[in-house]
């Protein structure tokens, strides 16, 4: 196995397990959004692994660093510390659901490996700022101007909705 | 480098996690903090296939679904304080009304 195997799988494990803690803590939303982060930077490892640097960096940027923070602010602007429990109930039903999904997976997976091709070789600075940049600015330049109006227009929203009193 | 397949299988796993927040949690800040991370495991397919086929299409798909990520939470968290303000808590049931 290899370092980059072994970043990998550590970088999954902390994932799937930062990713339950968010979904299991009921008591604390503060608790649960710092989970998140941990995800978010552990899913940014995995990225490294796909060769993709440019979203890697923008995933702990714009996920970890304003994303999440934004989230902590309002459970703490609010003081929203304490969740209501959700409805405990139906645990065997819950307990053989996951039992199937995992059990679909693990079927899943090898169908996978058959059908998909085995990963292409890269050509020089995949995934570089780049090489991303190069193609978001000439093949991609109206869906980047696209977006620049849905933040536009979700800035204008989010000022409207926070705003006291519309008058 | 990891088999592609277990980074597809982790993809499906965190946006399992992700749907069961999304459908079981009464929180709504919970709700988009979950969303955010079926957006997520969506962005790690892409990128697998984008390593496999040696593709920018899917950085550049990974680049508007953050973009669009991110603009969703701050409406969302703006209809939040909106809520707040008007009914005094953050869960879903207490607002199943179109009007009030």
């Amino acid at each position: 196995m290899t370092a980059t195997s072994i970043f990998f799988y550590a970088c999954a494990a902390l994932a799937v397990v930062s990713a339950l803690a968010m979904l299991l803590n009921v008591r604390n939303t503060v608790a649960s959004a710092l989970c998140l982060v941990v995800t978010m930077i552990s899913l940014a490892g995995v990225f490294l692994v796909l060769d993709a640097y440019l979203i890697a960096a923008l995933q702990i940027m714009v996920y970890a660093g304003a994303i999440v923070v934004l989230f902590i602010f309002v459970v703490m602007l609010l003081n929203l510390r304490h969740d209501a429990f959700a409805p405990n109930r139906l645990i065997p039903v819950k307990f053989l659901a996951c039992l199937l999904g995992v059990w679909a997976l693990v079927r899943l997976a090898p169908l996978f490996a058959r059908y998909l091709p085995d990963p292409a070789t890269l050509p020089e600075g995949f995934g570089g700022y780049r090489h991303v940049g190069l193609a978001l600015y000439t093949d991609f330049v109206l869906t980047f101007e696209v977006a620049s109006f849905l933040l536009l227009g979700a800035m204008v929203g989010a000022v409207m909705l926070a705003k006291r009193r519309l008058d | 480098m990891p088999p592609m397949e277990h980074v597809i299988v982790l993809s499906a796993v965190l946006f399992a996690i992700g749907a069961i927040g999304a459908l079981t949690r009464r929180n709504l800040i919970a709700i988009l903090m979950s969303i955010e991370l079926m957006l997520n495991a969506v962005n790690l397919a892409f990128l697998v296939f984008a390593r496999m086929w040696a593709d920018v299409t899917g950085h550049i798909f990974v680049l508007m679904v953050i973009t669009v990520a991110a603009a969703e939470v701050a409406v969302g968290l703006g209809i939040v304080i909106a809520l707040v303000r008007n009914r005094d808590s953050v869960n879903v049931e207490d607002a199943s009304l179109l009007k009030w």
